[in-house]
């Protein structure tokens, strides 16, 4: 099965997911779709697989052109998709979830499906247990129950959205040389990763997506140094950062591991000094959310060691590493950083804690303080869901406290526009001139590289490099988040 | 804008009144009833005498002390279910106190300690939910489903067991307390103006706590975010304990009015039900503390009118509880329909 895309639009607001993207896929290929967080690769195929519904564009099946409106209709056309989370149903055993969605009697013959599944597993080199429940089962094994799952329903697109995040290198071999069958059997395979190695592993063909809209494409074999360019662009980031003078210690993870996020996190030891503005690099969930959580206090080390300015801390609350100068803020804004329901008076009301009856208007008046000196477009009464993501972010580092030991930002910048964030990063020098430490992460490696005076890379829930921004580049860093270190 | 909202408010009311009715109406011409008439058997037998006026006020009292408490609760984003729990609960310490205290000259006294213990024994049943939450993980729905069940038994058992009355243990509870340990009312009126004002005052007290205090605002907060409550310094789990504490503590009182106010003695059915059906009150209400008094009342004229119907239609009065049950989910139903359509509108 031939499919083409033809000026694919998806738009969300102002958000330009799909920005115009052309893209043939053909039988036989495994077709490799590379980029960066945010380039549009899922939502591409979330459109294609009838997930999400696109705003234009066409989309041909064997030159018949075809508008899914849900993914049975894309099903029903042989196109399945095995997302990044495994959409099953954890209490069902591994047979009972092979059956779910499969044609069946009301009194199915367990025993035909079985068997079934028993053949698929054979030719595709799984190891499956039909009567163990699918929450026994690793993120790998899932995943092969979901492919024999699409295979058995007869679909002949497949496509995989970061397939090789959270399963092990030996799944990961199993995985590939099942789909390089399937291809060389005529079935079309779309690998969608930010994994150079991957791609280059298994892809007969490239196309390179930046910004939501096609930035390249390349056929076997692929020269590294061309993809990372179409990723990353070459423009060179303006430095602009002056340099502190590194203080005293503010933060020390001794060989912490951590559960959490995607990959959680594993050996990670790293000292912060106050004064330092460090940057932490790598594709969104590589365990930078966890080493935010970790150094806030919200999340408990399973081993290691936490000292927050030279005191051990490892197994307090977020409360007492609030009492030692720590303030964290974190990247979802309406889900774990403002309450919605309440006012911008509120919040600051919260954060004032005097006296026990409520003085609305001193906090209408310091909200209005904050508002001003932190632009954010709102009253003091407007409810914190009314704002837009952008004010949502402002307000929240007009949150952060006068005189910090250390901050911790998550994606601090997401959402603004460059004029903003140039200003939020003045801010934020000045505080970290004032002595503070500051660990933030960004998806953004301009960014990175513009306010940073080191930079740590995660990959997999490790930190694989600590660099100064001086001794590397974009390029180099991009390389490093790709995994090629 | 104001205009607007407040427009597509009544819309919404006067939906959910004509979904109940057509709803109710149904359910009488299915059960061969005539509507018109069992509508008119439910009003003059709640507001048709002073007499049932004032059996009305009766059950709107522990009513509304009962809603007044969960809305602590609701606000801190708790499913206290354990309500009815917590008002038997306030029932049976009440009852201790007054066992301990006797009619002795300083009854007044007593009176008040024992209302003073209903408190307790409510906040105290409130505040085991609250720690199987907090301490133990166990959801609040099922802590206080469970502790439901143990305080019924703990009732059943006090009544034929160790509060039994001399001779023999009955079903209809314990001895009736002297008379002077009830809390005074007014004879000719059959109304107490102190627990009437208890239970204004509930209102009030609950309305300045929830808008205009740090409590409430934590409670707020809590209730709408607990992880972005954690970052601004509060602790999720000490605010939840302390919602569970007022609410405990209003349902007691509750109990405490039902054994000092209503029989003058713990009978097996003491909470009548009433901390379930102060759920539906809230529900209905809102989570408006202003509407929920207006609904309890609503509710308490549907129970009250319902008593005549097996007299005088040979219908069963549970009817009252299908027209309340009914109104509730229409009135949910009739508002997420609407909030649907105002945002697919955009």
């Amino acid at each position: 099965m031939t499919i083409a895309l033809r000026s694919i639009h998806k738009h969300y607001g102002d958000i330009r997911a799909n920005d115009g993207i052309d893209l043939v896929l053909r039988p036989s290929t495994v077709h490799g779709i590379l980029g960066e967080n945010g380039a549009g690769k899922s939502t591409l195929m979330k459109i294609l697989s009838g997930y999400v519904r696109k705003t234009s564009g066409t989309i041909l099946v064997d030159s018949e052109e075809v508008d899914f409106k849900n993914p049975a209709e894309a099903a029903s056309h042989g196109i399945g998709m095995l997302y990044q989370d495994p959409l099953d149903f954890p209490p069902l055993t591994v047979l009972e979830n092979f059956m779910a969605g499969q044609r069946m009697k009301a009194w199915p013959d367990r025993s035909l499906f079985r068997k079934r599944l028993a053949g698929l597993c054979r030719e595709m080199g799984f190891d499956l247990d039909p009567e163990t429940p699918v929450v026994r089962l690793t993120v790998g094994e899932r995943q092969q129950l979901e492919l024999a799952r699409h295979l058995a329903a007869g679909r002949r697109v497949l496509i995989l959205d970061e397939p090789t995040t959270g399963i092990s290198s030996l799944q990961k071999d199993v995985l590939f040389s099942a789909l390089r069958r399937l291809s060389s059997g005529g079935a079309t395979v779309v690998l969608v990763s930010h994994k150079l190695e991957d791609v280059e592993t298994l892809c007969d063909e490239v196309t390179v997506l930046k910004k939501g809209r096609v930035s390249g494409s390349a056929v076997r074999p692929f020269s590294t140094g061309a993809l990372l360019e179409m990723m990353f662009g070459r423009e060179p980031a303006p430095p602009l950062r002056k340099g502190h003078e590194p203080g005293a210690q503010a933060l020390f993870l001794e060989g912490v591991h951590a559960h959490g996020g995607r990959t959680g996190l594993a050996q990670c030891t790293v000292k912060v000094n106050r004064g330092e503005v460090v940057g932490l690099a790598g594709l969104e969930g590589s365990g930078q959310d966890v080493f935010l959580r970790v150094a806030a206090g919200l999340t408990r080390p399973t081993r290691g060691r936490v000292h927050v300015s030279r005191k051990d801390m490892t197994g307090r609350d977020h409360h007492a590493f609030k009492t030692m100068g720590v303030a964290f803020q974190p990247a979802a804004r309406l889900e774990e950083g403002l309450i919605a329901g309440l006012s911008v008076a509120e919040h600051c009301a919260i954060l004032e804690r005097s006296s026990f009856s409520l003085d609305l208007d001193a906090s209408a008046s310091l909200a209005q303080e904050r508002i001003q000196s932190f632009q954010v477009a709102a009253r003091p009464e407007s409810p914190v869901e009314s704002l837009s993501g952008g004010n949502q972010q402002r307000l929240l580092l007009s949150f952060l406290p006068d005189d910090p030991v250390l901050l911790l930002l998550e994606n601090p910048t997401r959402g603004l526009d460059r004029e903003s964030v140039r200003w939020v990063w003045e801010r934020l020098d000045a505080i970290a001139s004032n002595g503070a430490a500051i660990v933030f992460s960004s998806s953004e490696i301009d960014e990175i590289l513009m306010v940073s005076d080191r930079v740590l890379v995660f990959f997999e829930g490790r930190i694989i490099h600590d660099v100064r921004p001086e001794d590397t580049d974009a390029l180099m860093l991009g390389k490093a988040i790709a995994g090629r270190v | 804008m104001g205009l607007k909202t407040a427009l597509a408010g009544v819309a919404e009311i006067a939906a959910s009144v004509l979904v109940v009715v057509a709803f109710t109406t149904l359910v009488l011409l299915v059960a061969g009833a005539p509507p018109l008439d069992t509508f008119a058997v439910l009003v003059k037998g709640s507001l048709g005498s002073w007499s049932k006026l004032s059996h009305v006020i009766k059950v709107w009292i522990p009513l509304t002390l009962a809603s007044c408490g969960l809305l602590f609760t609701f606000k801190a984003g708790l499913w206290n279910i354990g309500v009815e729990g917590q008002v038997m609960m306030g029932a049976v310490a009440t009852t201790l106190a007054m066992r301990m205290g006797g009619p002795s000259p300083l009854a007044g006294m007593v009176t008040a300690l024992a209302l003073v213990a209903g408190m307790a024994g409510g906040a105290l049943w409130a505040l085991c939910a609250g720690f199987l939450k907090t301490k133990a993980g166990v959801h609040e729905i099922f802590a206080g489903l469970g502790l439901n069940f143990v305080s019924q038994g703990l009732v059943l058992w006090l009544i034929f067991g160790p509060w039994k009355q001399p001779g023999i243990a009955s079903m209809s509870g314990t001895e009736t307390f002297d008379e002077r340990l009830w809390i005074p009312s007014i004879e000719a009126l059959n109304l107490s103006p102190a627990a009437l004002g208890m239970a204004v005052a509930a209102v009030i007290v609950t309305a300045y706590l929830l808008s205009s205090t740090r409590l409430g605002l934590y409670l707020r907060a809590v209730g709408g975010n607990e992880k972005a409550a954690v970052l601004f310094g509060l602790k999720p789990h000490a605010v939840m304990t302390a919602a569970m504490l007022c609410a405990g503590g209003l349902a007691g009182l509750a109990g405490a009015f039902q054994v000092s106010g209503v029989y003058h003695r713990l009978i097996p059915a003491i909470s009548s039900g009433y901390g379930y059906l102060a759920l539906l009150v809230v529900l209905l209400a809102y989570y408006n503390v202003w509407a929920a008094p207006v609904v309890a009342f609503f509710f308490a004229c549907l129970n009250t009118g319902a008593i005549q119907l097996p007299m005088l239609l040979s219908l069963d009065s549970s009817l009252s509880g299908v027209i309340q049950g009914s109104m509730v989910i229409a009135a949910l139903a009739v508002h997420s329909v609407s909030t649907r359509s105002r945002r697919s509108r955009g």
